[in-house]
């Protein structure tokens, strides 16, 4: 059960002068629930480009599965069952609600292109389970009424759920939310910490994710890691990540002596 | 499961009567055609359904892959100078003679389809303005060989280019072969593309277009994916270059300038990026409109006002409708809108 899922050893981003992540290390285990945080500009985001190979890290390397990952496109990185939302929605945003999550599904198909054109048996099996899969999904987290609406035109919360549900589509084993709850208000963001824990459970999945509202962060994560100037400073439980010293130097400052 | 298999069968064999009927309506117009208009608009008509195919063909990549490529002539000079040069051939001589003008798109398709994906893998790692810039020198090296290629006549262009002969006994003229199989070609041509886009597996074309890097991390082989489009689109652009060289019957590299790839971008720009039925229309549009209304004012008028209009009109469409007649719409779409619109007003008053 405690298979290792995804492990970053000395990962480090260098954007010319900028060391945007600096020696980062990471092992998430199987059906384990880490949360990232750490001020703007921290590299959290940055930290999640080079784990999904959107950038390559300079240094060190990245594991999923036990597989190095140094020379794949993100897209093998998604065969390999992990994907990710983004912190600025990048949906596809003239396209249908279930298209959406139909071109995330298309990977576990087994029709081809060609049978598509000759519109074969083999087309209609694959395109209606497709449908149905994400129908199933949409309906998981009530979207299922707005399968046809282009997806751009759906309010802002409804396109971050879309978000979730179109990378759930590709079944992952692990996912990486970027600020699932950014821009949500109090009752939102709490629908999003059930929706988390209820995915978590009836996906099996393993989660990271980054986020600045520390009431869902501390509410449901089991382990927090803190990054400041892309510097790990701190990993631990909620309780003890609150009341260290460090991580409130970062986020508030410390106190000035003269 | 059976159930789900038996349904996908007659689904299937429900997809096959629809393009059947296209083709048989087109060839219905071609012999009511060779019965009333003059060889001239016989001609022009002709034209447009090889246009119809290179516009809906470069829709592919520019509208719903998002690609800007500006070398479509290059791949329809490809193909017209492929079929034309295998259809002087003794050794193909021994093919039925419409059978073999049928066939020839092939070549000329599969031959541009290689060029596409030569020209495709090492440039679709640029985007926008550079991958255009690139495309568009691929166009004017293939000019260039051609224009240097004595094999198939060099600056003074080819020739006597053969068509499909008449078939007395079917009643068809030279016309109506070259008509037919046209029709035959843009049939083939506007289903695949179409199935193509509406189908999930072709939907990860509009995926590119809209989020590479939401496509890529859904799973979607972006390069893989824009070098199908690139090649799917490079195939028809030779077919219908080839349609091309059978209807004009004579080939020169000026008239494959990047001039020739605009024209085609204007007819989708036109009909709308992203809409098949648009590019289609478009297509009829830019062909029939220099040719016979134009041509016509300027004997009236005794000036040549055909570059006039057509800059007006262009400059018109972009300050009015800038996503073209259709946009991202279907003429289908339009029409199902048009029939919902009208009939929920029926079922209120029934009851």
């Amino acid at each position: 059960m405690s298979e290792i899922l995804l492990k970053a050893t000395n990962m480090t981003m260098q954007f010319g002068g900028l060391r945007a992540v600096d020696g980062f290390n990471l092992t998430l285990k199987s059906g384990e629930l880490v949360g990232l945080i750490g001020p703007n500009g921290a590299g959290k985001t940055t930290c999640f480009n080079c784990l999904t190979s959107v950038y390559k890290p300079t240094e060190g390397q990245v594991e999923i599965r036990g597989i190095d990952t140094k020379s794949m496109k993100p897209w093998q990185i998604s065969k390999l069952g992990m994907t990710r939302t983004f912190q600025n929605i990048r949906l596809f945003k003239d396209l249908s609600v279930l298209d959406n999550v139909a071109i995330a599904g298309l990977q576990h198909t087994r029709h081809s292109l060609f049978d598509s054109v000759l519109r074969s048996p083999r087309h209609y099996i694959e395109e209606s389970r497709l449908r149905e899969r994400a129908f199933e999904l949409l309906s998981i987290f009530n979207l299922q009424g707005k399968a046809d609406h282009e997806a751009g035109s759906l309010p802002y919360g409804e396109q971050r759920r879309l978000e979730i549900v179109r990378a759930l589509a590709t079944e992952p084993r692990l996912i990486l939310l970027d600020e699932p709850a950014a821009g949500m208000n109090n009752k939102e963001t709490e629908d999003l910490m059930n929706t988390i824990a209820k995915i978590r459970k009836d996906f099996r999945l393993t989660v990271l994710l980054i986020e600045h509202d520390m009431k869902l962060v501390m509410g449901i994560c089991e382990r927090i890691l803190v990054l400041d100037h892309g510097v790990l400073i701190a990993e631990g439980s909620p309780a003890e990540i609150k009341s260290n010293p460090k991580v409130i130097t970062a986020y508030l400052g410390s106190e000035e002596t003269v | 499961m059976e159930m789900r298999d038996e349904a996908a069968r007659s689904q299937a064999l429900k997809s096959i009567p629809g393009p059947l009927i296209g083709i048989v309506i087109l060839i219905a117009i071609a012999y009511l055609l060779d019965a009333t208009a003059n060889p001239y608009t016989q001609f022009v008509l002709t034209m447009i359904l090889a246009n119809a195919v290179l516009a809906t063909s470069l829709n592919l990549v520019n509208g719903f892959t998002g690609q800007f490529s500006l070398g479509h002539a290059g791949f329809m000079a490809v193909g017209a100078y492929t079929s034309a040069w295998l259809a002087t051939r003794p050794e193909l001589a021994f093919l039925p003679d419409y059978l073999k003008f049928l066939s020839l798109p092939i070549a000329a398709g599969l031959l541009a389809a290689i060029a596409g994906y030569i020209v495709g893998l090492p440039s679709l790692r640029l985007k926008g303005d550079y991958l255009a810039i690139v495309t568009l020198g691929f166009g004017e090296i293939i000019r260039v060989i051609l224009l240097n290629s004595e094999a198939v006549g060099g600056a003074r262009g080819l020739y006597g280019i053969p068509a499909a002969a008449a078939i007395p006994s079917l009643g068809m003229s030279e016309f109506i072969s070259q008509f037919s199989i046209s029709s035959i070609w843009l049939v083939i041509t506007f289903v695949t593309l179409w199935r193509i886009v509406h189908s999930a597996k072709g939907r990860a074309f509009l995926s590119v277009r809209e989020d590479e890097i939401a496509a890529e991390a859904m799973g979607i082989n972006i390069t893989q994916t824009k070098v199908r489009a690139f090649v799917i689109s490079a195939f028809f652009a030779g077919v219908g270059g080839a349609l091309f060289a059978h209807t004009v019957k004579y080939l020169n590299p000026a008239t494959f300038t990047f001039t020739k790839s605009v024209d085609i971008i204007i007819m989708i720009v036109l009909g709308g990026m992203g809409s098949f039925t648009g590019s289609v229309i478009a297509a009829a549009i830019i062909t029939v409109l220099p040719e016979m209304v134009l041509r016509e004012l300027q004997q009236l008028t005794g000036v040549d006002l055909r570059m006039v209009i057509y800059s007006l009109m262009l400059i018109l469409f972009m300050i009015l409708k800038p996503t073209g007649i259709l946009g991202t719409l279907e003429a289908t779409d339009i029409l199902r809108k048009l029939r919902e619109r009208f009939k929920p007003a029926a079922a209120q008053e029934s009851k």
